[in-house]
């Protein structure tokens, strides 16, 4: 197949930068359905984390500390979730609805002042030269070290949850907080870390988007990505390594289109936008379709309130 | 943006008792946004001419709207609530409310509807546009004058006439200030996406392109650019001045607020009607964003003369002999195209590449 004027070194490369924010968000929200907490605010979440990311960049001058209060932002966001659903126990689709609504809104009332400022770029790292390899160099070894953090998130989830006491502990009270309360855990402190880290990835997929992709700030930029996060926790059935394929399927195939369309190739567009839904959803439902039913895998706690006299 | 929109009906409806008291009812003006009005572009534009008509009417007009409303049948319901909420005009300003417009416009007789970009009218329904095409002619120019690679990038929204029109347009006049120029196209099925609208951009740079135009709304583009460097850009629909003088080296900028404060001072004397207007660069609807000094002195002298060319009407963007993509004459020699096969045009001149999407 001739793929014209296509570099399939950078395509990889910048398939790679596309997914993060996805992939970032995605592997939170993992956490989080694990310890048996759905929450539907990660639009919300990430929305904030980008405009709080922006907003710290452009008075600091450094994308560093963006980065950090980005994560920062949108935990204090997914705390007042917490309290909400865990203390008060309210219903946690609505909440988590509510959560999406407000952080756009927030975040369009915070961004005001910042719309049209642009931020100093956050430089890629670039591995003493190695960068200059061919092939390897520019997919490996030189990109934005939040790609890699996110690649290094997985890895840590999937070990965290396979092997760790407490990532075992995490996944019995998402599976049955009645049990792992009577053993003594704590269904609502372990629920709290979930959301916090969740919100704090999802905060830095989004100030990934408004400080490294776009890179500024735009009311509603995230244009759902939240939701795609979400539905990929899903259709990956909450493993960690699937959400990674899934992100990447994901966010490749739509740089993949935009690249065939710019080159070109003779492939209608109406297939080529819908590719990457159509093909993600498709892979990951037959990858997950081998044994158990997809429901049989979800976290047998996920959105029930907890309360111990229950 | 639903929470504002709730305290500004709530705001309206406050205002609304306030001031009946007195017997002098305000003329409430309603707008339909498709994207948020911080997006630098289409929609921030028309929320200026929202201030505008604010400006001008002071206590006697009350002015509402909703950001980010789907194309569909939200849009629906959103108009509804308008109407509801009192409002004596709305102005609905995407193509893709078309046929909400049309609906909600029948269940509501006396409310006045104007539709943007649209070719839908009734008797409550007028339609309005801007000839962006007019403006795309001199980024053309420009662009063909401009390129090194030869070849041309165009991040497109939806398959639409006004956008093909804008693709035409800017093909045509490349062409014929650089010959060898060449065109792709991406399609990116939104007209508000920062991150896709990046990844386009950055797409079409990969590829080899080194100047970008787009029909999108957000400035995300010109910040793709600008970290490439070395490519030029166009600031669409605003002005997009925070990137002049490069990569942004000209822009379309769409003036609404004459045309709005003049429909909504029609409602208020009693004189609207339906109509259709359609206005480019002549009566100040579309004016070209100043040329920076990137753009070698002689290339802006021609952009200028092109346009003063099309705003006296010497000029028309698309003068025969123009042949359509499959080689099948458009326009004769000296033929200008009439404002009925703009309309509705769905076809690609000779020498673009790739087929438009259905």
């Amino acid at each position: 197949m001739d793929f014209g004027s296509i570099n399939p070194v950078l395509l990889i490369a910048s398939l790679m930068v596309a997914s993060t924010p996805i992939l970032l968000a995605a592997i939170g929200e993992l956490v989080v359905e694990r310890s048996g907490v759905l929450n539907l605010g990660v639009e919300g979440m990430m929305i904030v984390g980008a405009v709080t990311g922006f907003i710290v960049t452009v008075e600091t001058q450094s994308p560093a500390l963006g980065f950090i209060a980005g994560a920062l932002g949108a935990t204090l966001l997914s705390l007042v979730f917490g309290v909400l659903t865990q203390v008060f126990l309210s219903n946690q689709v609505a909440t988590g609805l509510g959560l999406t609504l407000f952080g756009l809104g927030i975040s369009a009332l915070m961004g005001q002042e910042y719309a049209q400022l642009r931020t100093p770029t956050s430089p890629r790292w670039e591995f003493f030269g190695l960068d200059e390899l061919p092939v390897i160099g520019p997919i490996a070894f030189n990109q934005h070290p939040l790609v890699y953090l996110s690649l290094i998130l997985v890895i840590f989830v999937w070990w965290f949850l396979k092997t760790t006491r407490s990532g075992m502990i995490l996944r019995a009270v998402g599976e049955n907080h009645d049990a792992a309360h009577a053993l003594g855990y704590s269904v609502i402190g372990t629920r709290f870390a979930a959301i916090a880290f969740g919100g704090a990835c999802a905060g830095l997929g989004g100030a990934f988007l408004s400080l490294v992709i776009v890179p500024q700030w735009t009311d509603g930029m995230t244009a759902g990505r939240g939701w795609i996060a979400l539905a990929i926790v899903v259709f990956a059935s909450w493993k960690a390594g699937r959400v990674l394929l899934g992100a990447y399927l994901f966010g490749g195939i739509s740089v993949l289109q935009l690249n065939l369309q710019a080159a070109g190739i003779a492939i209608p567009v109406e297939l080529l936008s819908m590719s990457p839904y159509l093909i993600t959803i498709l892979v990951l439902v037959i990858i997950s379709s081998g044994r158990a039913s997809a429901s049989g895998q979800a976290p047998a706690s996920l959105g029930r309130a907890f309360h111990a006299s229950g | 943006m639903k929470k504002r929109t709730f305290l500004a009906a709530a705001l309206a409806a406050t205002m609304a008792t306030g001031v009946a008291a007195d017997g002098h009812e305000p003329t409430k003006v309603g707008f339909i946004y498709v994207g948020p009005i911080g997006d630098g572009g289409w929609t921030y534009e028309h929320h200026q001419g929202l201030l505008a008509v604010q400006e001008e009417f002071g206590d006697k007009v009350e002015t509402m709207y909703q950001e980010s409303v789907p194309e569909g049948a939200d849009a629906e319901r959103a108009m509804t609530q308008m109407a509801l909420q009192g409002a004596d005009i709305i102005f609905t300003t995407s193509f893709g409310y078309m046929d909400p417009t049309i609906n909600v416009a029948e269940k509501f007789p006396d409310v006045k509807f104007e539709h943007a970009t649209g070719y839908k009218r009734a008797d409550n329904v007028s339609t309005y546009s801007a000839r962006f095409y007019e403006g795309r002619a001199v980024q053309g120019h420009i662009a063909g004058k401009m390129t090194q690679s030869n070849k041309i990038g165009y991040i497109a929204s939806f398959p639409i006439p006004e956008v093909i029109r804008g693709i035409n347009a800017s093909y045509l006049w490349a062409k014929k200030a650089n010959p060898d120029v060449e065109m792709s196209v991406i399609w990116v099925y939104t007209w508000f996406d920062p991150a896709k609208e990046a990844d386009a951009a950055k797409a079409l740079i990969e590829n080899g392109v080194d100047v970008v135009l787009q029909h999108t709304d957000s400035t995300a583009p010109q910040a793709a650019a600008a970290e490439a460097g070395g490519v030029v850009t166009f600031g669409q629909a605003s002005d997009m001045s925070e990137y002049a003088p490069f990569p942004r080296v000209s822009s379309i900028i769409d003036n609404w607020a004459p045309y709005y404060i003049d429909r909504v001072r029609a409602v208020m004397d009693g004189t609207w009607e339906s109509k259709d207007t359609w206005d480019g660069i002549a009566p100040g609807m579309v004016e070209i964003g100043e040329i920076t000094d990137a753009v070698p002195a002689d290339v802006k002298a021609e952009a200028l003369a092109l346009r003063d060319a099309i705003a006296s009407g010497e000029t028309h963007v698309f003068t025969g002999p123009l042949n359509k993509q499959d080689g099948s004459v458009w326009l004769a020699d000296g033929e200008t195209a009439d404002d009925g096969a703009l309309a509705g045009m769905d076809f690609y001149i000779e020498g673009l590449t790739g087929d438009i999407p259905n």
